[in-house]
This record gives C-alpha cells, structure tokens and sequence, in this order.
C-alpha cells in the first residue's frame, strides 16, 4: 500500500458534433447512416482544385457553445491547417485553428458529492471532423468520407479535474449545456460527443504537474472514469516503485477494462499549423455576440436552482431530471397539465428512469408526452384511477404513447367508486368466506386484507380501494 | 543556415518522400544556398509590422447551411486506385 | 495566314455573315496543332472529338440565331492545371497522369458559357512551379520563335500554343510570374489580373495566396475579351473579391494622354539585360508620345521579394500538395508494403524534383522551431512590399518595367542551379506578392527573340493596364511579327 498520497490531475479534450444540416466547408449533408462516400463530393474528398467556403451555422453554433460555456468570444477568428497524412484525412490537413479559437477563458461548474466546483475551460474551437477507416482484416481498411468535414468543436479544459467523478460530472454537465443549447445531438454512442484526456499523478502539495498520459477511446461516460481510475491506480503504482510514468498515448480497452500504450503505433507529430490562404477572417460582431446571447436558452443550473425554489424538489432530483433536456423538457411540459410538480418528478425519477434504464432507450426514443404524463398524474388526484392501476396505464403510455384517458377507456380501468356496486361485490365476497369473516370477527384484523383482496380481484382491481374498505367494516362490523 | 542531410530526411518523413543518399547531398546543398539566400530578410526590421495572409481586405465569407447535391458512387470511386464496397481500400491501417 | 490571323471581331462578323463556320475554326485550330504542335509541344491532351462535337453544337446555334456567347466559336487551350469535367487533367505531373476530373473549374463553366472550345491541355511545368517549362514530366514545351529556347513557365504550353497560331487565345495561371514570362519570351500577351478577381475554385494550387488565372492572346482587345468572360465573384471561393466587373473593352480607347507613368529604378537595375531595358526605354518613350508622363520611382524592398516569395509559396505547396497520397486518385504505386510506403513510394514516384524541392523548402519552413523565422517573417516582408506599391499608386497610374530580366534563354541551360532559375522571375515576383494587376505585352525583339513590357495597375484596375497596354500596341508592330514555324 502507497505511503504516498497523490493528487490526480486530469485535462479533458471534448469534440462535440455540430448539427448542421450540411458539412463545415461544402454542402453535403451530415445526416447519420447513409451508405458509404454517398455524403461526398469533390470539395469533401478533397480533390484537387476545390476550395472551402464556411458554413454561417457552423459558426453560430460555435459561438453559442462558447457562450453558453462562458467563454470570451473572440472579435477576429481565423482557420488554420494542421497538417498529417492520414487516410482518413482527404487533403492530408484538417482545417482547425490555432492562434484565433472562436471562445477562450470560459469555465462551467460541476457538483460531485453536493459540492460545487468550477472547472475552467481553455479554448472552444471549430474545425473539420475525419472520415471513418474500417479495418478489413490484414489485406487492408476501407474509407468511407461521409462524416468528414462534419463540423465539430473542440473543447480543452484546463486541468483543474481532480477525479475520475469530476471528469464524468464534468462531461455529463457538457453534454447538458451542448443539449440545452441545441448544438448538437451529443450522443457518445453515434460520435457526436468524444472525449480524450490527459491525466498525471503528484505528490499532494507538489505543485508541479507530474508526467501525464493521453488517454484515447473511452466511448462511453462510465467508460470515461472507468478509464481514468483504472490510469491512477497504474500510474501510483508505477510511482510507488520509484518509477516514472512514461509520456504516451494509451487507448482504453473497454472490453479488458484496462489502457494499452500506443506506443510504436505514432510518430513524434509535427503538425506545422499556418493560417489557411483558402479561408479569409471571420470578424464576430458586438451585435452578432448579443443576438447569440439573446438566443441562449436557460440552461441545467438555472433549472435545477428554479425547480428546487419553485417545485421544492428535492435538490437531488432535480439535479437528475436537469442534466438531460429532454427530460427537464419532459417535466415541465407534464405541469401544463397538473400542479403537482413533486408526483411528476416521482413518476420520472421512478417507473421512466427505471424503464430507460432497463430497456437502455433514450428518453426520446419512448413515445411519453408531458401531456400523458400530466394527465396521468391528474387521473390519479381526481381518483379516477388507482396509483396500481396507474403503473399499468403507465406502462402502456411508454409502449404506445396513447394519453392515459384512452387506455383507461379502452381496457375499463375506471375505479369503481359507485358504493352499490362495490357494495354488491362486498356482500358476494363476505357470504363467499365465512372463515375469514368469523377470524376478523374474533379479533384478527389482518383478515380483512384477505377480504379486500378478494374485492379488488373481483373487481379486476378497479375498485376504489377506500371505498372497500369502508364498506367491508361497515358490513363486518354492523 | 547549413541544412543537414539528417534535416533533410526529417523533413522527407515530414512530407512523406522518399529521397536516395544522392538525392539528400543535393537537396541539403539545394535547401541551404535557398535558406542562405532567404537570410536576407533578416535584413529587414519587422518589428511591429502586420503580416499579409490575404492581400484583399475580405472577411466574414460564409455560406448558409443548405445542402447541396453530393457526387454519385461512381464519380466518387472514378479515380479510385483500388475500391472495395463503395469504398476507398487502402493498405491495413492499425491502431 | 491562318484564321487566327483575323481579329476577334472579325471572326465574329464572318461567323456572323455565314462566311465561316466554327467547325472550319476548329478544324483550323486541330491543323495548327497537328502540324506545329510536334516541335512545340504545347499540348498534353487534345480534345478533337469533344472540340469537333461543340464545333457542330455552336453552328446549330448560329444557324438558329440565338444570342451568341462573348467568345462565340473561338478555339482555346486551357492550362492542364485547370480541371475539366471529363477531360484528363494532369498539371504536368506524373502523379496525375491518368487523373479525370469530375467537376469543371469555373473558369471553364464560364468559357463555355461564352461558347468558347475547348481543344485541348497545355503543357506547363509540374504543378506550375518553374520559369521553364522544363519541368513539365512528360516533354519541355519549345519556344515557337526559336525551339532552342525556353518559352517561360509554368504557363510555358499557354504562351507557345498562342504565339504558334494554334487556338486563338489560352488560359494560364500565375503565382509568381508563370503568365507574363512566358507571354515575355513567347512574344504574346499575357495578363495576370487581381488576386480575387477571377475564381481559383478548379485551379490546382500551388500556392493559394498567390494564384491566379489569366488569359494569353496575341491582342490586348483579345485579352480584355477574355478577361471580361472570366472575371467576376464566385461563391465558390473564399477569397474572390465582391466586385462589379466593368466593360473592359470599352476602356480600350486609345487615350492615355496625362497618363502618370511610374519607373521604378530597381526593375531597371544590373541584372537585367542592356538590350531588354533599350527597348523598355524604347516603349516608355513611345508611351511618352502617346501623351503620358513618366518618372523614376523607387520601390525599395524589391531586392527581398524573391526569398520572401520562395517561403511564402513554397511553404503553401507543401501543405497543397499533401493532398496527393495515392488514396482517392492520382497514380499509386505498385505494392507497396504498407501504408507509410505506399504514400512514400507513391508521392516520390509521382512527383519530380523541382517539387519536390519545394514541398521540402515548405515543409521545413513550415516546421516546429523556424515558422517565426521563415514563413511569418516572410509575410511580413510582404506587407512591406505591399506597401511599397501602394505608396507609388498615390501619385501614379501604372508601373512599368520589364517583364523577365532576359528574353527567353537556351534549353538546359539554368537547369543545374535553382536559384539563378529563380532570378528571372525577380520582375514579375514582387507584383504577385502585392497581389496587383499586370500585363506583360510585346515591346521589341533582342537577336529576333521578343521582349516583354509589363505593365502594372492599382487593385482592381485592369481597365487602365488595358488601355495603357493597347494604346501602346496599336501604335507598334511588335504584336504584328510572327514566329517562322
């Protein structure tokens, strides 16, 4: 066991895909899936002689990222190339910048374990993605440049992350603000958010930073701390033995749950960025800047603040339900349609989550709307509707989207709160089971539970549980 | 400014060119008299001057976000020394 | 006599008067190449099947009476580092040699527009970087006024095919000179206009900050023709400037009486030939006559161009021509090992050596530890040069002075030394750095080999270069000689 304490330093790079319709610097479309180099044409494949021209929303979709991360907008940005073959690389340059970002200075703030910490953000800056290499066994790889050319910011943090849960709270809080500000879809599953980081290793209270490894490949947010916790375990032991962390590039094996090193597989790089003569200065306007921010939705932290002070929901809930904007959309649209905001939160922090977590969908792959959901909860409070029942309109929701209404309709859920009716089931049930009867008689109360279950099975669970109750004790009883 | 002949197969792997012994005598003794002769700049006092990227005083050019017609397969492929499913085949790339 | 002997106008009005037809002119035009183009070898690809087809399109469309294109019927030659759709477009490399564009630059969408034909591809050094031509990778192209001779580069093919007679005018491009030398030692004229004002979307770049394309004509009306069907904004390029394109040919009037005339003292200096600066002297005198004024000027950082130049350019090549690695298109060499060697083996195969050399002088310029030293500092060597001009275009009109410091020398003989090949571009170098207008005309002939006058305008005033430029040749005949070949 280490005698040493360390300190863990992590830096996050995060690429973020902008969701334009059409590609940074031609006009093929960006949409996933389509079949190979069909999203291509000679300015994308880079053939000789084309030029690229800078797609306005790429731009603005960049601007508005920055803001929204804080970050002080630059007045003059410009491109650059950053030059290495690579054959997913058609021009053998990605077009990117260096010396002018769109946004620098910019900081967000993250919770771990109920404390809050600012985390600063470097730089924010656009560039080219790269087309996808398919590796096709040893004869060869295959190249498919629909994706390239897909607009993509580039985050760098600084390293102020202290922990592989910091690292995850702090992409989980990206991904939201990339969310809220309708940038991109930020799905880790299809690459439109990717994240790399660099992460080293000190003695607590040294102040110089220790040797660091770039960590590539986590595709996942779990993959992401898990990478990095299983990087500071191999790294202090590294220490721990007096030896010194070699400065490289490791890629996370998921599968294995370890890092590999990369080492022999790169070179030492020389990028030989110099401003691209193709593309002239953008010049970002004081009005162009205040329309942008103008545009800048609330984002999670304002939410969460709102939904504790006007909800009192519980900070922890909140905090849940604001992290994804489809969900914190879920929620607000379901209070159009009842007040109790505490009995929606249950319903999605509950049974929804639950069933996300289970099936692995994405909310917005399951047809609930905040109406139904609203509805749902109204049906219950006016008791049309048993909290049983409920789940099971419920679950019908999640699969057919239908409004709660018609699925009671349709299948007869109505609670039955008519006493005659419930009362003639009643008087059948009690001749039915004299036992239970004579043991409730003699003092044991827990036969009534019997009695009641029998009402509501005979009900088809529809009847108003109160209700039954209150007739059986008047029965037994009178 | 010496260039080396060791520069010279940086620079070579740099740009990915393969250059014979010969070859790198010559370019080192080519590249040095062009540096040589490049010195002269250092003549100049720059200091405080703006560099020219562009000679046109253009900025902000921009396209809207509609998408354009791309190339058909076949166009795409054309050219294509060697192609396998709709797709450009290159020798195995490992990672 | 050929018909290329007649004007433009007066091709227009025979075409027009059902004397000629465009598919005589174009036969014409094949014959030319057929009989000439074996000893010039202007030509890397002739289109005769795809001319002969357009020839017989455009007579359809005389016969009917449509509104006819500003070029109606008029063979041209476009230099082989413009893409045509369909047509092999090489750059004289033997990386390209099998490449078949599959879009049209748009300088050739705006030809064809005008009812040019295309004949063919001109021969021009590799990837346009030489003075030349002798870097091409299939053949030198010979100069028609004497085939012992260099014609100039890159646009060398360009200038040759038009001072032979074989198409009627040509498209060239230029970066640091690679219209007007040419244009100089071919006797032609040959015009490289403002950086942005005609679309480089389709031009192969050599070096993007630099590039530009231009007509070369055996006329300055034919130039201004030409120029008027190609200049003009393109959304399609980034740097093309949001101009209005005047009429050029209206400015070809004749007057240039008050015109002010600068010369400035460093393009007139050692290096450059006795003969060449008599006839220089010569035409200044004659512009003299036609009313201007002249005075001596200095443009003093003349002497740092051409090393400031070499980065610039060289250091933007590198990263242009990264591009070609074997992957999408262009020759891939034979199994290669890997994909290291297959970039290597194919790029070494497929390039030659001047660019290679370039691609190397780029490359370490560009490099971590001498970018500050070499490519920025060049840039700001620039904007002094810039500057320069600027300063002389508050009192003056136009700059005039030699186009090339020789008239067009002896094959093989510069090859061994790169640097004194680059000397002669040391006139034409600084202009394209400040990015202005220049013409290079005929002004005289040294031991029967032509010199080139150049003439240089402020940003955007190509109308004053033409009118300066053609009051000058139609009050000569160096324009009216014609090689023997």
């Amino acid at each position: 066991m280490s005698t040493v304490q360390y300190e863990t330093v992590v830096g996050l790079e995060v690429h973020v895909e902008l969701h334009t319709h059409t590609k940074i610097f031609c006009g093929c479309s960006t949409a996933f899936g389509a079949p190979p180099n069909t999203h291509t044409c000679p300015v994308c494949l880079g053939h000789p002689g084309v030029l690229p021209v800078l797609n306005r929303q790429a731009v603005e979709y960049a601007i508005k990222a920055a803001t929204a991360l804080n970050c002080k907008i630059a007045d003059v940005s410009h491109f650059d190339r950053k030059n290495y073959f690579y054959p997913d690389s058609p021009k053998a340059y990605q077009i990117s910048q260096a010396g002018r970002p769109i946004g620098e200075h910019g900081w967000i703030d993250i919770e771990v374990d109920g404390k809050t910490k600012r985390i600063g953000i470097t730089r924010l800056h656009l560039e080219e993605d790269a087309g996808k290499l398919t590796h096709t066994g040893a004869f060869g790889s295959l190249v498919d440049f629909n994706r390239v050319g897909t607009p993509l910011i580039e985050i760098v943090s600084e390293p102020e992350i202290s922990s592989p849960e910091e690292a995850r709270a702090y992409l989980e809080k990206m991904r939201a603000i990339m969310q809220y500000c309708e940038v991109s879809d930020v799905k880790m599953e299809e690459g439109s958010l990717r994240c790399d980081a660099n992460i080293s290793l000190r003695p607590a209270g040294q102040k110089e930073f220790g040797i660091r490894a770039e960590l590539k490949n986590m595709n996942s947010f779990r993959g992401v701390q898990r990478g990095l916790e299983y990087e500071e375990i191999r790294q202090a032991e590294i220490l721990d033995e007096g030896g010194i962390v070699i400065q490289e590039t490791r890629r996370w094996d998921e599968a294995k749950g370890v890092t590999l090193s990369m080492r022999g597989k790169e070179e030492a790089h020389d990028y030989r960025y110099f401003p691209d003569p193709d593309l002239v200065s953008v010049e970002i306007s004081q009005e162009w800047k205040e329309r942008i921010l103008a545009s800048i939705p609330e984002l999670p932290d304002a939410r969460k603040a709102r939904y504790s002070a006007d909800y009192s929901l519980p900070a922890y809930d909140a905090q849940v339900i604001t992290s994804s904007k489809p969900l914190a959309d879920l929620f607000e649209e379901s209070l159009k349609y009842t007040n109790d905001a505490k009995s929606v939160s249950n319903w999605m922090m509950g049974d929804l989550l639950g069933h996300l977590n289970t099936s692995g969908l994405e909310l917005t792959a399951v047809p609930i709307t905040g109406q139904g959901l609203g509805e749902l909860v109204g049906l219950i409070e006016k008791g049309t509707v048993s909290n049983k029942i409920a789940k099971t309109v419920f679950k019908e929701m999640l699969q057919s989207g239908k409004l709660p209404q018609q699925i009671v309709e349709e299948q007869g859920l109505v609670q039955i709160s008519d006493e005659g009716a419930i009362k003639a089931i009643v008087v059948e049930v009690v001749a039915a089971n004299p036992q239970s009867v004579e043991d409730y008689r003699a003092g044991k109360d827990k036969a009534i539970g019997f009695l009641v279950g029998q009402v509501m099975k005979q009900s088809k669970g529809k009847a108003n549980p109160g209700l039954v109750n209150k007739l059986l004790i008047e029965l037994l009883q009178g | 400014m010496k260039i080396t002949v060791e520069q010279v197969e940086h620079v070579a792997k740099l740009a990915r060119l393969n250059v014979s012994d010969a070859e790198k005598e010559m370019f080192a003794e080519q590249l040095s008299d062009i540096l040589q002769y490049a010195e002269k700049l250092n003549e100049l006092d720059t200091e405080g001057v703006e560099p020219t990227t562009h000679v046109l005083p253009l900025h902000s050019v921009m396209r809207e976000d509609e998408v354009k017609e791309s190339l058909s397969i076949e166009q795409v492929l054309h050219n294509a020394p060697e192609d396998e499913d709709g797709q450009f085949l290159v020798p195995a790339v490992l990672d | 006599m050929t018909l290329f002997d007649l004007s433009l106008q007066d091709i227009q009005k025979q075409l027009q008067a059902g004397e000629l037809s465009v598919t005589e002119l174009v036969k014409d035009s094949l014959q030319q190449v057929k009989d000439k183009d074996e000893k010039v070898k202007a030509f890397l690809t002739v289109d005769e099947e795809g001319a002969l087809q357009a020839a017989a399109k455009l007579d359809q469309k005389l016969a009917s009476g449509e509104e006819r294109g500003l070029l109606f019927g008029l063979p041209a030659g476009i230099k082989d580092n413009i893409v045509t759709q369909g047509l092999r477009t090489t750059c004289a490399s033997q990386f390209l040699r099998n490449f078949d564009p599959v879009y049209d630059a748009t300088v050739v969408s705006k030809l064809r527009t005008e009812d040019s034909i295309t004949i063919g591809k001109l021969n021009m050094d590799e990837f346009a970087m030489g003075g030349s031509n002798e870097n091409s990778s299939f053949a030198p192209v010979r100069n028609p006024w004497n085939t012992d001779r260099v014609p100039g580069g890159s646009s060398g093919g360009s200038a040759a095919a038009v001072a032979a007679g074989e198409v009627f005018f040509t498209l060239g491009s230029d970066t640091g000179g690679s219209i007007r030398q040419p244009a100089s030692y071919c006797g032609v004229v040959g015009l490289k206009p403002t950086y942005g004002l005609v679309s480089r979307f389709g031009l192969v770049a050599f070096a993007s900050s630099l590039d530009q394309i231009g007509p070369l004509t055996r006329t300055v009306e034919d130039s201004a023709y030409v120029l008027q069907a190609i200049a003009g904004h393109d959304d399609r390029d980034s740097t093309s400037a949001n101009v209005t394109v005047p009429d050029y040919t209206s400015a070809l009037t004749g007057d240039i009486k008050g015109l002010r005339v600068a010369v400035p003292k460093e393009y007139m200096g050692e290096g450059v030939d006795p003969q060449v600066k008599e006839s220089v002297m010569a035409a200044i005198s004659q512009l003299e006559a036609l009313g201007a004024t002249w005075e001596e000027v200095s443009l003093p950082h003349t002497e740092y161009a051409l090393a400031a130049y070499y980065l610039l350019s060289s250091s933007e090549a590198s990263s242009n021509l990264a591009r070609f690695d074997g992957v999408r298109y262009g020759v891939r060499a034979e199994n290669p090992e890997n994909l290291l060697d297959l970039y290597l083996k194919s790029r070494s195969e497929g390039f030659g050596d001047e660019v290679k050399r370039r691609i190397m002088l780029g490359t370490y310029a560009l490099s971590s530890g001498y970018y500050d030293a070499y490519y920025l500092k060049a840039q700001k060597v620039r904007t002094l040069i810039k500057q320069d001009f600027d300063n002389v275009f508050e009192k003056f009109d136009v700059i005039v002075g030699p186009t090339a410091p020789t008239t067009a020398f002896a094959i093989g003989s510069q090859t061994d030394d790169p640097l004194t090949m680059y000397l002669n571009d040391i006139l034409t170098i600084p202009v394209s750095l400040a990015g202005v207008p220049a013409i290079s005309i005929p002004c005289g002939f040294v031991d029967d080999m032509p010199v080139g006058l150049q003439i240089i305008g402020k940003p955007f005033d190509e109308q004053t270069v033409l009118r300066v430029s053609h009051a000058f040749e139609q009050s000569t005949d160096h324009h009216k000689r014609r090689p023997q070949i």
